[in-house]
């Protein structure tokens, strides 16, 4: 049997090409790797190898021919013992012609290079997308007591607690050990668990965000501690194609069950650099999970969660909370849903949806609209991916009107997202367009009245809560 | 590349005692790697690869040589030319080849392509497709076999190109630091896509570029399987022995373009000729085995035949996989938490 050499192709997009020289001739013996010949297309120029042994019989498309179709036939090799004068010179075999059609890039509806989505008639119908199990925050049984615990201590209590039932979990970062955290949120941690499973790192972000990333594949549970989450900035890259993408690109092998912790968002008096919410950053990300708490025992809760969950969990904390104290069910083991919203003030005439710092404003809010006769339901979000958006819906069926708030820019941000859900969801039941409360568009300014001037807070939710209620 | 200026390493000096199995079966490896490739290339060529397709051609003895060296347990990871590797952790062709044609028997149920392939059971950690980040996800493997007290090592491999990433050297430093039992393996092929290691590198000996993190290096032939061996165990067993990382900088050679799209016009074709003509790592090897009569040209004839008929059968195989089922757009996002 002769074996057919085909005019190959540069790049997915070549349907033809110019073939401009031989360099071996008929009765030649050629090799595997051999260069027989040179094609050139538009953009370059490139030399065909041979895959396949023998002797080339025939030359079927002679050099300087312009317009050849990738895929026909330029030649035969016989193959060893055959007879080389008895190859069939056809320029291409009854059947042949319209196999070399179809396998052309460009004419081959269900090959990989369709442009996704390009062609929809010609494309899978895409199957509908599954859906999320309902969630549920555990009871807490009557006559538990509540310790008032800051949520800096609420998060190192996760953390030990965690670290106590597994041995494969372990935190590193800058400052986390000797120091006893930047922020002391890794205080003690040292003591109890020694410098193997609490790991000062030198500052190079990108580094161990990655090499925590390989920890993960290796079989621990890593909790990287970004000193805040501005300089996980260096890190993306490793957080969101290592990190998130690999469980999906291995089909399924490739777990990486690690959480990307520390603070997010802004600080007192920092600068730009240094005061910034990366919530719709990161919530943009499938193959991701994104927590941002409120108070401590949500804290507490949703990270001992997400040191267990066996994706990678980025875990937004709030610098400005972290000394605040909240009360916290006094239980063995207070682990909560990742995904699961919760209502922190019933109402009927607005929904307020926020996540971290903004809860509290919002919570100040409703209080203070109370006392003009409105009463606000807050939903305090704490996961961003999954996002809650039934217990959202429900709530807005319910008051008609909606304001979402958010620390960030409102440009493609966390409202966007929500007030879109809602439209698309609760359209009818909308009483008044929805409001977003956000961070001014500039980078956050030093200066005491213009930082103050950009950030959102209570009064901002006043305003825009009034004015979805249409009320002075 | 005997005669090549890149021959310092002191390894080629002195010949290895040669055992027959050994060469036979280093022979096998690299040959089905250079057909494996040269298949891809046709598969690409007509149109059933598509994407970024980077071949391995003329590097086989690196991988061959390193994996030589590595035991049960030992892990490996690489950047995006990785076929090659796959193949030497003895992935099977088949599953290799069905992910480059996207289908779903492929290693990553066809929705990783070429650069993003996985085998945890053959302890291949991928497979990355953006340059220089397997090299913290190696040192992280590194540092989970130090956390988990067992004696493996992780190979970590990258390219000339990746050698002047930043987190290359941020990983250099914690492995250091640490001494993580890791072995970074530079290939250096010369070419970062187009551009040559001179116009790139202030300090073109990479084996040099651990030196001010304390980690020691060498240049290594990679174009000779037993230079790239001999190396390996040295490199190998320091890491192993808990004395942290090694950096080996083999200098090695790739026929084809960076990718199947690159004409590769910033190099000569005599250059080319040159290196496949008097270095190559497979003519080399054969050259040998014939020398010291390990075997006979109708021998090897006959190992070829059989690689070819794995290789073909890889390629059919890759052909008649199914495309993964639609279905499979929304499996492996995320996994399921396991309840309580």
């Amino acid at each position: 049997m002769s074996i057919d050499v085909l005019m190959p192709a540069l790049s997915p997009t070549m349907e033809e090409g110019t073939l401009s020289k031989w360099l071996k001739k008929e009765g030649d013996q050629v090799s595997s790797g051999d260069v027989i010949a040179e094609i050139e297309t538009d953009k370059a120029t490139m030399e065909v190898e041979a895959v396949d042994e023998g002797t080339l019989a025939k030359i079927i498309v002679p050099e300087g021919t312009e317009g050849v179709k990738v895929n026909s036939v330029i030649a035969r090799l016989a193959e060893e013992g055959e007879d080389a004068s008895a190859v069939d010179d056809a320029p291409d075999p009854a059947g042949n012609d319209a196999k070399a059609e179809e396998t052309t890039p460009e004419a081959d509806g269900d090959s990989d290079e369709e442009p996704a989505g390009g062609d929809a008639e010609e494309a899978d119908e895409t199957p509908p997308e599954p859906s999320v199990l309902t969630l549920k925050d555990p009871e807490v049984p009557e006559g538990t007591s509540f310790v008032d615990t800051s949520v800096r201590d609420a998060l190192r209590d996760a953390m030990a607690e965690e670290m106590r039932r597994d041995d494969t979990v372990y935190v590193m970062g800058e400052e986390v050990a000797e120091y006893q955290g930047a922020y002391k949120v890794t205080r003690e941690l040292l003591q109890e668990f020694g410098p193997k499973r609490v790991v000062d790192t030198p500052i190079t972000e990108h580094g161990f965000a990655g090499l925590g990333v390989g920890a993960a594949f290796g079989g621990l549970r890593p909790i990287v501690e970004f000193m805040t989450f501005n300089f996980a900035m260096q890190a993306i890259d490793q957080i969101i194609n290592s990190a998130a993408k690999t469980l999906y690109m291995s089909g399924g092998q490739m777990g990486c069950p690690i959480v990307f912790r520390g603070p997010n968002g802004a600080a007192a008096r920092v600068g730009a650099q240094h005061s910034q919410d990366y919530s719709s950053w990161y919530a943009h990300v499938p193959g991701l999970k994104v927590v941002a708490p409120y108070d401590a025992a949500d804290a507490k809760g949703l990270l001992k969660a997400a040191i267990r969950d066996p994706n990678p969990v980025v875990f937004l904390e709030h610098e400005l909370l972290y000394g605040e104290s909240f009360p916290v069910p006094d239980l063995e083991d207070y682990t909560l849903p990742i995904g699961k919203a919760r209502i922190r003030r019933p109402g009927r005439d607005v929904t307020l949806v926020a996540h971290s710092r903004m809860v509290g404003f919002a919570l100040q809010a409703a209080e203070k609209l109370a006392e003009e006769g409105i009463e606000a339901e807050v939903i305090d979000l704490r996961s961003l991916r999954p996002l809650d958006t039934d217990t959202v819906v429900e709530s807005v069926k319910k008051t008609n009107r909606i304001v979402t708030c958010e620390e960030g820019w409102r440009f493609m941000g966390v409202g966007a997202e929500i007030c879109a859900t809602v439209v698309n969801e609760a359209f009818d039941y909308l009483d008044a367009p929805p409001a977003r409360v956000h961070q001014k568009d500039v980078p956050l300014p030093y200066a005491a009245n213009l930082e103050a001037l950009s950030l959102p807070g209570t009064a901002d939710i006043i305003k825009a809560a009034k004015e979805v209620c249409y009320v002075g | 590349m005997a005669k090549s200026p890149a021959n310092k390493s002191k390894s080629s000096k002195t010949k290895p005692k040669m055992k027959r199995d050994e060469a036979l079966k280093f022979y096998r490896d690299m040959l089905l790697i250079r057909r494996f490739e040269e298949r891809a290339g046709q598969l690409y060529g007509m149109g059933k690869i598509a994407g970024f397709c980077h071949l391995y051609i003329g590097q086989e003895a690196v991988v061959t040589g390193v994996q030589a060296c590595l035991k049960e347990g030992d892990q490996i990871v690489t950047g995006y030319r990785d076929h090659g590797h796959m193949l030497a952790c003895d992935m099977d062709p088949k599953g290799v080849m069905a992910e480059l044609t996207g289908r779903a028997d492929g290693y990553s149920k066809g929705k990783g392509g070429s650069m993003h392939m996985f085998s945890k059971e053959k302890n291949f950690y991928g497979g990355h497709g953006i340059v220089g980040a397997q090299v913290p996800i190696g040192t992280g493997m590194a540092f989970s076999n130090k956390y988990r007290e067992t004696d493996n090592i992780c190979v970590t491999y990258f390219g000339d190109g990746a050698a002047n990433q930043g987190q290359v050297y941020e990983s250099f430093n914690m492995a250091s630091l640490w001494d993580l039992p890791v072995v970074y393996v530079i290939e250096n092929n010369q070419y970062a896509m187009g551009t040559s290691v001179a116009r790139a590198s202030a300090e073109t000996e990479l084996f040099k570029r651990g030196i001010s993190f304390e980690i020691e290096g060498e240049e290594v032939d990679g174009m000779d399987v037993y230079a790239v061996k001999e190396a390996g165990e040295k490199a190998v067993k320091y890491a192993r022995s808990g004395k942290g990382p090694y950096i080996l900088e083999m200098k090695t050679y790739r026929y084809r373009g960076h990718s199947m799209s690159d004409p590769a016009k910033y190099r000569k074709r005599e250059e080319v000729d040159d290196i496949r003509t008097h270095h190559d790592p497979i003519d080399g090897l054969k050259a040998r085995i014939l020398e010291e009569e390990y075997s006979t040209e109708d021998e090897l004839k006959k190992l070829d035949k059989e690689i070819k008929d794995v290789v073909k059968d890889a390629a059919d195989f890759s052909l008649d996989s199914p495309e993964p089922d639609p279905a499979e757009l929304w499996t492996d996002v995320l996994r399921e938490v396991e309840s309580a």
